[in-house]
């Protein structure tokens, strides 16, 4: 039975500043301190009328006056890129650090897991780190006695329960973690970037007890970057851009607007006033675009879609071979591949002398895996070279729900190709 | 069921606030597993364990006895030398343990501060108790020493608790000071041994305060350590005289360091997360 109409969570005008010296310099020394103090306190003495003006410009807002209700029972998603302020939002739900202004109304228990594993320590076994960790989160003595034997089931660790964790393989460490939190039974759960844990069949079981946990009435919120687990578990989401609220409404619909709006971003680069593109005295950039075969720049381009990269540019020397070739290079920065059309012969026959070029290289679908891409634009001549654009455009390879499967984390690999796989028998059974 | 449930009210707090102590009574499941926590490592860590807490007055007493009892020949108030060091050191080690493991508590568990809510105070709560257990030790040891030496332990043993409890709320109270001004400063990392040494020479461990001119006794029992020094003396060796206004004095200092700590440490509190 759901309360549906009674309010589990009212967020009002809540803004959160950080001072950027005070981040950026983590540990102010005593001396500083005191030279700072000595400063302000000059400055009291003399007022100058105004207000430090660098001191408005160290402040950080990592949330902008944020109100949102969440009706108990509700699963409530965030999005938004890095430091929109998703995590900032949480830590002040859960209490871990204050609200600059604002207010905020828990209804009920919360639970959270904004890192699992905090507190657990090295040296204590499995089972006294149970006992610490539950206590942490604010579990009674008496309820981790009761749900013990349970926690060490989901975890699947049993023989190694009274071993140090510190023996323990990371991923077991994760899955012992996972389980005190997931046991932990409160009215609202803060769940912050947690399903990437431990191994395929581990996640259907976090993602169950997640489900689980839903249909028990409970109120959710749900911080990922995995946005097709967010539409499949969420029914409501959220979207922040640099501590604000950008869009409050169905799963799907924020999702896609949200899509869109990364999906736009550097797909095309044009430069109009040849004097101040990017060039030398070999060549001058006019425009860099990435879009599907069949689209154009800024229409979305998933694992599936085949798309081209095209670069546009004035050659200058009349007399120079330019061989055009790009770089593509993942998130973490690996390079994906580096090609140039120097083995076709269709390519070999285009014209000598000053030209104003389009060189534009096919890239199949099914062969890049999901996430942002960079490519880098470079032209050589006779093995050297001579012009080098970094970062020429950026875009995103958007997942496919399609290929997911059930499984709901990210496909390792700089590549996910659509590869052949069929099945012999060798033996029949029985036989 | 979330009908009746307990709301939370989360503000940005102003000015000075209030102690709210009900929470951490709260959450005194929680001070236990960390105390817990802190003994159980310590002893898992070290090679020699809980023989540290015997040995570490002990050696310390060795030392003092060679150079100060016997090279030096400190008066000691017609107590064999070593027992009258051995019965300051006892207390002496633990509020010292107490004051350096709670000044650091916090930096030391900056993970939990960024991680979960709890009231904070549990923390250098929690460093200053764990040396309960290494002081009990020690003082087991201190019974068997002054058997040896042929005292005998008188009615006057009842006190103890309360020194105990005295030499508790003076780290505490000191402690609290110094955990909070670490998460900012981390010069307090090397401030406090060096406190430390001071005021061991401020406290009647190797000399009998019998040494300090009269009037300046008050001024002196200010240090609530000599309080607590002297009462050991008094409830176990029967020297010097019962706890009288100079153990008062001592409680009240002790007292004012505790309140105007705890103060300190709540107002503190709401920056250690996005400090630390």
């Amino acid at each position: 039975m759901t309360t549906s109409d009674s309010l589990a969570i009212r967020v009002q005008h809540v803004s959160k500043q950080f001072r950027l010296g005070a981040r950026l310099n983590k540990y102010p020394t005593l001396r500083e301190s005191l030279a700072s103090g000595a400063a302000r306190l000059a400055r009291r003495l003399a007022p100058s009328g105004d207000t430090d003006p660098d001191e408005a410009a160290r402040l950080l807002r990592a949330l902008d006056d944020v109100s949102f209700d969440v009706r108990a029972g509700e699963t409530l998603g965030i999005i938004g890129s890095n430091g929109a302020g998703k995590s900032t939002l949480l830590k002040v739900l859960a209490q871990v650090t204050e609200p600059t202004t604002g207010r905020v109304e828990l209804r009920g228990r919360l639970g959270s897991l904004l890192e699992v594993g905090t507190g657990f320590h090295q040296e204590l076994t499995g089972r006294e780190n149970i006992f610490l960790n539950g206590a942490i989160l604010g579990m009674r003595h008496s309820e981790i006695l009761r749900r013990f034997d349970e926690i060490v089931a989901f975890s699947e660790v049993e023989r190694f329960i009274d071993t140090p964790v510190k023996f323990y393989s990371s991923g077991m460490y994760l899955r012992l973690a996972f389980a005190v939190a997931a046991h932990l039974e409160p009215e609202i759960l803060l769940v912050d970037e947690v399903l990437a844990v431990g191994d395929a069949a581990f996640q259907q079981k976090c993602m169950g007890k997640m489900s689980d946990v839903a249909r028990h009435g409970r109120t959710i919120l749900f911080v990922s970057h995995n946005l097709i687990a967010m539409e499949g578990l969420c029914d409501r989401v959220i979207w922040m851009r640099a501590g604000r609220l950008v869009e409050d409404g169905p799963a799907r619909a924020v999702v896609a607007s949200y899509l869109r709006s990364v999906a736009t971003t550097q797909t095309e680069r044009q430069w109009t006033d040849p004097a101040t593109a990017p060039g030398n005295e070999h060549a001058r950039m006019h425009a860099v675009r990435v879009r599907p075969e069949h689209g154009k720049a800024g229409d979305a381009i998933s694992v599936e879609t085949p798309f081209v990269i095209e670069f546009e540019y004035w050659r200058a020397d009349a007399s120079a071979r330019l061989v055009p070739t790009l770089h593509l290079y993942n998130q973490q920065g690996a390079t994906v591949f580096n090609v140039g059309p120097v083995q076709q012969s269709a390519w070999r026959e285009r014209p000598d002398g000053p030209t104003f070029i389009r060189d534009v290289c096919h890239v199949p679908g099914s062969l890049l895996n999901d996430g942002l891409h960079r490519v880098s634009f470079a032209l050589i001549e006779k093995q050297e070279v001579v012009f080098w654009l970094d970062d020429a455009v950026t875009f995103d390879v958007l997942d496919d729900v399609e290929r997911r499967g059930s499984w709901y984390g990210k496909w390792e690999g700089a590549v996910r190709p659509r590869l052949d796989w069929h099945t012999e028998t060798i033996i029949e059974s029985g036989s | 069921m979330s009908l009746e449930a307990p709301v939370t009210v989360i503000e940005p707090s102003k000015g000075w606030v209030s102690l709210r102590l009900g929470a951490v009574w709260r959450f005194r499941e929680l001070l236990y597993f960390l105390i817990w926590r802190d003994v159980k490592v310590r002893y898992k860590q070290t090679l020699l364990g809980a023989a540290w807490a015997i040995l570490q007055p002990l050696l310390t007493m060795v030392v003092f006895s060679i150079f100060f009892g016997k090279l030096a020949r400190m008066p000691s108030d017609g107590v064999p030398y070593p027992l009258f060091a051995y019965v300051a050191l006892v207390p002496w080690t633990f509020f010292a343990n107490g004051l350096t493991l709670s000044s650091n508590s916090l930096v030391s568990n900056q993970t939990l501060l960024r991680k979960v809510y709890f009231p904070r105070l549990v923390i250098p709560v929690s460093a200053v108790a764990s040396g309960l257990l290494d002081f009990a030790i020690a003082f087991v040891v201190l019974l068997g020493l002054a058997a040896r030496y042929g005292v005998t332990p008188t009615a006057h043993l009842l006190w103890l608790p309360v020194l105990v409890l005295l030499a508790l709320v003076t780290a505490l109270g000191v402690g609290l000071w110094f955990a909070a001004l670490n998460v900012l400063y981390r010069d307090i990392q090397y401030i406090v041994p060096f406190l430390v040494q001071v005021w061991l020479y401020a406290t009647p461990i190797v000399y009998p305060s019998s040494l300090v001119p009269e009037r300046w006794r008050t001024l002196y029992a200010l240090n609530p350590m000599v309080g607590v020094v002297e009462g050991f003396r008094w409830t176990l060796l029967g020297t010097g005289t019962a706890p009288g206004p100079m153990i008062l004095v001592s409680a009240l200092a002790a007292l004012a360091m505790l309140i105007g700590g705890l103060f300190f440490f709540r107002r503190m509190e709401k920056s250690f997360s996005d400090v630390v």
